[in-house]
């Protein structure tokens, strides 16, 4: 890569062509403030905050999207810069909602932390008139409170990310608001739930649908036995809404924190990813043997299924009929554990803790009630989960290192890796693999399906034959490679699809990571490898092998595939259009 | 807040849609012709409802809520028909001074709808505009090519009437 000679605040430095002035600020160790720019997401240069002074240019230069070239005098801290940004966030903050003391996002709002950094001590400077919004909490999973949005449309191109593109910036000038076309409410959108405008808002104007109030409610219920179910990526990223290094695997401190919420049981969703697998993979092999529709494509992601009800609606018959895991987790708690408890399922209060916002939509889909009542009865992300851990006092990096609860518990590192893109292929192979062969697998890992690559393919030689698979995260990949499936330009016999990209580590349940932060390190990668970590570690790695997994198939459903397996762990899906 | 969809029943023909679909055919694979397809859709329907839209966004591959932001941008483009009697108040200047601001929230509280809009019934529709060159008449609206000048709001129910009776 060629260079060119610049110099930034009079120090002389070398950086590639084609680098902006940002990446050449950072280059020299300085941060510029940013507002609206996400990496590779949103790089409009629309908010001024990243503003630097250029000698020789007429006007002040967004850095985020203003190339370098050879010769360039960059000031990032002059008086005219400084003050700039200073009136541009207080122009912001002239229509911006400060209801800052009790706002989901005070603390750990971008917009509040540029404020303070850059020395705002009026906040009313600019204050007038103002449009009046209403909150827009039609959908199951979130809400939108207009009053709040800074209009730097990161939940935009997050949306447009997704290619599902519902939310948009409507009317013009002082009426220029995000909403959906024709101000219809979101619910009535084909909003896919995933939430990764969530994760991209910088401010409080949107967020996930608080539901910690129910569990509270629950705990507090002596007549409700209150069971918690943990998702594989929950210990890759709580620790981050406590301040720990992005990646840091906090499973023991997790499952000791939500013992003393008081939660009756803590069992792992590791354990149900692994009933999937079972279900999922004699599903696969069933497709196979028996002239089944291919490929099959894994449902364990309730985002992807809304996606495909939507867009794809030609090809719900492909996807697999399992439910995910978080309702097997539900239904087997309801039904097996139940009885072996004596426990009524009526009495039995499942919350899931999720990376994920679309598994609010989820629990309340039709067909998930295998024993007569809601399989899961309350879903929080990690942040509701974060929330509760603080409202309780619990000082989290201090808690000791705490093991989960038999029999629900159990489980092997192919649930582990279903938190990451690709990992849910790699579970069911080396369990749909063994079966075939009915050899044991020299080498558990599958390096092809791993990686935070979009898109990812391989081809894999089983007893004679070959099995072509896929995997694709984000559903903007998975349009892609849907596309070369219905042209036919790929064949493939099982495609794995998450909704969020690089999986459920980057869910849009998941702490919210500052632009600062996501914009410079690789979130997916970094959360991805304690999970794999975690596999590694793992006594057993292979689903069919989990002991209690055997046991509940010996003494409760008999094969993979039953009658009565089918009635508990699977479900159906409907043709929604757009 | 309300949606904006418009509350008159669209009563498109197949002779607009298959001209609308050689618009979109067009121009398709042109990048930044949505503007230009709007602009004819308009000429071919009068106005962009929602059921326009969705043939355009769908064709031209493109999401909905894409299209209507542009649309919503663009004072040119309109979300309603006009209605059989086309209501213009003048809120300029010296009509405005002598209350055609009150006239025109009469009307609008009247008929139910704001600025840009019509009634479901397709009977009126409302809209403030600049000067018709009769500013002796203030405060002056117009409806269809009829001139109303010196009005006050009372005089609004009177004129409604009238054309509720043609």
């Amino acid at each position: 890569m060629e260079n060119v000679n610049i110099k930034i605040n009079g120090m002389p430095l070398s950086v590639p062509k084609d680098a902006t002035v940002l990446e050449a600020c950072r280059l020299a160790g300085i941060q510029v403030p940013t507002l609206c720019y996400l990496k590779e997401i949103n790089e409009i240069g629309a908010c001024r905050i990243c503003v630097v002074e250029v000698k020789g240019a007429r006007t002040l230069v967004a850095s985020c999207c203003a190339p370098v070239n050879e010769g360039m005098e960059v000031y990032t801290n002059t008086p005219k810069v400084l003050d700039s940004r200073k009136k541009t966030l207080q122009l912001i903050l002239s229509t911006h909602k400060r209801a800052c003391l009790s706002c989901v996002r005070s603390g750990n709002c971008e917009l509040q932390k540029l404020c303070k950094d850059l020395g705002v001590e009026d906040e009313s400077y600019y204050d007038g008139e103002n449009v009046e919004y209403d909150i827009d909490d039609s959908a199951a999973h979130m809400y939108r409170d207009n009053s709040k949005c800074i209009l730097c449309r990161r939940c935009v191109a997050a949306c447009q990310m997704q290619k599902v593109g519902v939310i948009g910036p409507n009317d013009r000038g002082f009426e220029s608001h995000i909403g959906c076309a024709f101000d219809l409410n979101l619910g009535d959108t084909s909003c896919i739930s995933c939430g990764q405008c969530i994760v991209a808002c910088p401010t409080g104007a949107i967020a996930e649908k608080d539901q910690t109030d129910l569990v509270w409610q629950a705990l507090a219920d002596p007549e409700k036995t209150v069971i918690v179910n943990t998702a594989p990526s929950i210990r890759a990223t709580l620790g981050e809404a406590f301040g720990m290094p992005i990646g840091t695997n906090v499973e023991g401190k997790m499952v000791a924190a939500l013992r003393r919420l008081g939660f009756d049981r803590v069992f792992d969703t590791d354990f149900s990813a692994d009933l999937t697998i079972m279900e999922e993979a004699h599903e696969f092999l069933d497709r196979v043997k028996n002239g089944g529709k291919l490929p099959l494509i894994t449902s364990c992601s309730p985002g992807w299924i809304k996606f495909c009800e939507h867009y794809y609606p030609e090809m719900i018959e492909n996807l697999s009929s399992c439910k995910s895991p978080q309702q097997m987790f539900g239904a087997i708690t309801k039904t097996w554990y139940a009885e072996k408890e004596g426990l009524d399922p009526k009495n039995i209060f499942v919350v899931s803790i999720m990376p994920c916002t679309a598994k609010k939509f989820e629990v309340g889909r039709d067909d998930q009630a295998a024993a007569g009542v809601p399989d899961v009865d309350v879903a929080l992300t990690t942040r509701e989960l974060a929330r509760m851990i603080e409202r309780a006092g619990l000082n989290f990096t201090l808690l000791p290192d705490e093991a989960f609860d038999n029999p629900l518990g159990e489980s092997t590192g192919a649930g582990v890796i279903f938190g990451a893109t690709g990992g849910v292929m790699e579970a069911a192979l080396r369990t749909a693999v063994e079966t075939l062969t009915g050899e044991a697998l020299a080498d558990v890992t599958f390096q092809e399906v791993r990686g935070t690559a979009g898109i990812k393919e391989a081809t894999y030689h089983v007893a004679g034959m070959d099995i072509n698979v896929a995997v694709a995260s984000g559903t903007k990949n998975a349009d892609e490679l849907l596309k070369k499936v219905q042209s036919g330009e790929k064949q493939y016999h099982f495609i794995e699809i998450m909704g969020c990209p690089g999986g459920c580590v980057n869910g849009g349940g998941q702490p919210v990571q500052h632009a600062s932060v996501r914009n410079n390190v690789d979130l997916k990668a970094l959360r991805a490898k304690a999970l794999y970590d975690a596999d590694e570690a793992k006594a057993i790695r292979k689903s069919h092998d989990n002991p209690v997994i055997k046991e509940v198939y010996e003494s409760y459903l008999g094969e993979p595939g039953s009658e009565k397996a089918h009635h508990i762990l699977h479900t159906t899906y409907v043709k929604r259009g757009l | 807040m309300a949606n904006k969809i418009s509350p008159v029943p669209f009563n498109g023909t197949k002779e607009q849609e298959q001209k609308l679909l050689e618009v979109i055919a067009a121009h398709k694979d042109t990048q930044g012709a949505l503007i230009s397809v709007l602009q004819q859709a308009q000429d071919i329907y009068g106005y962009l409802p929602i059921e326009v839209q969705k043939i355009i966004a769908e064709k031209m591959g493109v999401p909905l809520e894409e299209v209507y932001g542009v649309v919503s941008f663009y004072a040119q483009f309109s979300l309603n028909p006009k209605g059989r009697y086309k209501i213009s108040v003048c809120l300029g200047t010296a009509c405005y001074v002598k209350g055609s601001g009150d006239v025109f929230d009469k009307l609008s509280r009247t008929l139910g709808i704001s600025s840009g809009e019509c009634t479901p019934d397709g009977r009126f529709s409302l809209e403030a505009c600049r000067c018709v060159g009769a500013c002796g008449l203030a405060p002056v609206m117009t409806v269809n090519d009829e001139v109303y000048g010196r009005l006050v709001p009372d005089d609004i129910d009177g004129i409604l009437a009238d054309y509720q009776a043609r």
